[in-house]
């Protein structure tokens, strides 16, 4: 009789798909062999994990989340379409290892350990890929590389067409007019326009001469000083709480106010006038104060002495 | 090489006449000749260069004789002359947008009573926020704490990859106004989510051109602990003054003028410019300011009515591209 082993023909394909010739499902890497088929236990290329080349075998397989098992018997070797029985598995997990315990039993030590591993793993990743999709996802949104462009230059374009350095400019003397600031700045309005324009008269009236009101305090004057009575006026009246009274302050205001401090001797106040004015005037500062006076005025050198001591010249100003 | 004969096709006949004058006196090769047919690549592209910029010479002195001629008229004709003409600027041919904003417009104005930053706007809150980025920040941390000096009563949380929607209630216990997460790709910030939050607006911008304050030219120092104050131009719009008022409500409401520093939301065409600058009154008719501080400029995304959800938020309004940019003079802010 001629009798042919059942296990003689699996291993001839054993040698010719493992060792010998092709496999279409091995891949070979320097150090191991894997196997692509889906019905692989391992995904390893051994004698013991190939399906093709063992006749009772089994797998588990999940699909869309449910994890079935899979078993080949070699009583089903003769019908290829229904040779791998699947078998549900429940989702409770122990459950689901009796059940793999209740089919396999009976079946090789290597193939029942294997399975239950491949389920350990398979519910493992997909209890994790629940878990993830519960968490914050991140989604990629594609940049149009056209749509880019075209914004960056319009921004470029709107940041020309901006001219923010000008818009603040504007906006901060828009409120600085409107008086948002309240006293902190002192370029009093009107004042400063008054200095102005008496400046203006200044300068084209320089040989006029021009009378001080306050004519009481001072017997003779001189014929070069120059008084600007406007300014007096609004200096004494609207200025008299600021600190520094440097922008108004002019070589005129500082004389008439130590003219009026000082009631002694008018020669020494003329003469004291005289200093002040000239010195203040071809400094174009005010060495009492110390401060800057902004404004260059036209001044005149004149060659001064000095007779008497000058007075203390304390300001009334607070 | 000797320019000959100008290619024909894009110029005038006058100008062709005037533009023969000018090669008269250059020795031409034969007149049935063109430049086409010159086989030499380089050769034939070197001839049109220069023929071209010739004639662009001659375009700008056309240009510039028409311009004296008109000026001479202008004076000629003294007070009778006609007005100087405007030229045509991007802003000048803007769309009329219906929803802008009167200045007297009751309806606005009672909108904006009751609205979520009235509580802001009349004094009774205090705005503190929260600055945080997106998860696992690598270039953003430094822009967020340069953002923090800017904004006063500022804090910046690490986001340990929390979810927005949990971050929110426990800033809203914690008595924060608004959240501030900046979004990042590849260590440059480009988005901003900008949550007001006791259920308040939520605004997504997008976030360009972003100076830190070490890449500023001529800057000055550190930004003091002195509240600023706001400059918010050309919000013009509904859209653009709701944006206006949730930009506002960043900052305190009484600006500290002794700290000189004010922060400035300025928009032009869509596009949101932030700059912080510290300014001195030289006198009353100049201001000189220099710049401190981040910079960087925002576009308007979206718009969403409560606090930040963008699965099932209200969205009040959404930036559709199709539909808005496609007008080149219609602008949304």
């Amino acid at each position: 009789m001629f009798v042919i082993s059942s296990l003689c023909f699996l291993q001839v394909i054993w040698d010719i798909i493992g060792n010998q010739q092709f496999c279409s499902f091995k891949v070979k890497t320097k150090s191991q062999s894997f196997c692509r088929n889906e019905y692989n236990l391992t995904g390893l290329c051994n004698r013991s994990s190939c399906p093709l080349a063992n006749s009772q075998y089994a797998t588990i397989r999940e699909e869309k989340g449910q994890c079935f098992l899979y078993m080949k018997v070699i009583e089903r070797a003769a019908f290829p379409s229904k040779m791998w029985e699947k078998v549900k598995l429940s989702k409770n997990y122990e459950k689901a290892l009796e059940q793999i315990d209740e089919n396999l039993i009976y079946w090789p030590r290597f193939i029942r350990h294997k399975c239950k591993q491949r389920f350990t793993k398979i519910t493992q990743y997909l209890i994790r890929m629940r878990k993830l999709v519960l968490k914050r996802q991140r989604k990629l949104v594609p940049l149009s590389r056209k749509v880019e462009q075209r914004e960056k230059r319009k921004e470029e374009k709107a940041l020309i067409a901006a001219q923010l350095d000008n818009a603040i400019e504007k906006e901060l003397l828009e409120r600085l007019k409107q008086g948002t600031y309240g006293d902190i700045y002192n370029f009093p309005v009107h004042a400063f326009d008054k200095a102005l324009e008496q400046q203006d008269e200044e300068s084209e009236s320089e040989s006029e001469e021009e009378e001080e009101e306050e004519d009481e305090e001072e017997e003779e004057e001189d014929v070069g000083k120059r008084e600007f009575v406007a300014e007096e006026e609004v200096e004494e009246s609207d200025l008299s709480d600021f600190e520094d009274m440097n922008k108004l302050r002019t070589s005129s205001d500082e004389e008439e106010e130590d003219e009026e401090e000082s009631s002694e001797e008018e020669e020494e106040e003329e003469e004291e006038m005289e200093v002040e004015m000239k010195a203040s005037k071809s400094k174009g500062k005010s060495p009492a104060n110390g401060s800057v006076v902004r404004k260059k005025r036209a001044y005149v050198e004149i060659e001064y002495e000095q007779e008497t001591e000058p007075t203390s010249k304390s300001r009334t100003t607070s | 090489l000797r320019a000959t004969r100008c290619p024909t096709s894009f110029i005038g006949a006058e100008q062709k006449e005037e533009a023969k004058a000018e090669r008269v006196s250059s020795d031409c090769l034969p007149p049935t000749f063109s430049v086409s047919e010159i086989k030499n690549k380089q050769r034939r592209h070197l001839i049109l260069l220069l023929e071209s910029h010739i004639f662009s010479v001659f375009v700008f002195q056309q240009k510039m004789q028409l311009k004296k001629k008109k000026k001479k008229e202008r004076e000629a004709l003294g007070d009778k002359a006609p007005p100087k003409e405007v030229p045509k600027t991007i802003e000048n041919q803007r769309v009329y947008d219906e929803t802008t904003v009167d200045p007297e417009d009751e309806e606005v104005a009672f909108d904006e009573g009751t609205d979520e930053f009235s509580a802001y706007f009349n004094g009774l809150t205090n705005p503190k926020v929260l600055i945080t980025t997106s998860d696992r920040p690598r270039g953003t941390v430094r822009f967020c704490e340069q953002l923090a000096t800017v904004i006063p009563n500022a804090h910046v949380y690490y986001r340990r990859g929390l979810a927005l929607k949990r971050i929110i209630p426990q800033c809203v216990a914690r008595n924060f106004t608004y959240l501030m997460v900046i979004n990042e790709d590849r260590k440059v910030p480009n988005g901003m989510v900008l949550c007001h939050l006791p259920d308040g607006p939520t605004a997504h911008f997008k976030m360009s051109s972003v100076r830190l304050r070490k890449e500023m030219k001529r800057r000055g120092k550190d930004p003091t602990e002195h509240s600023p104050e706001v400059i918010l131009n050309n919000f013009t719009t509904r859209l653009g003054h709701s944006i206006g008022r949730l930009l506002a409500a960043l900052f305190p409401q009484d600006p500290q003028f002794v700290g000189r520093q004010v922060a400035t939301f300025h928009n032009q065409r869509d596009f949101i410019f932030f700059r912080f600058h510290r300014y001195i009154f030289k006198n009353e008719k100049k201001v000189g300011i220099q710049e401190l501080g981040p910079r960087f400029t925002l576009k308007l995304r979206s718009l969403q009515k409560g606090t930040f959800d963008s699965k099932f938020g209200e969205y009040e309004w959404v930036l559709k591209r199709h539909e808005m940019d496609a007008c080149r003079r219609k602008f949304q802010l």
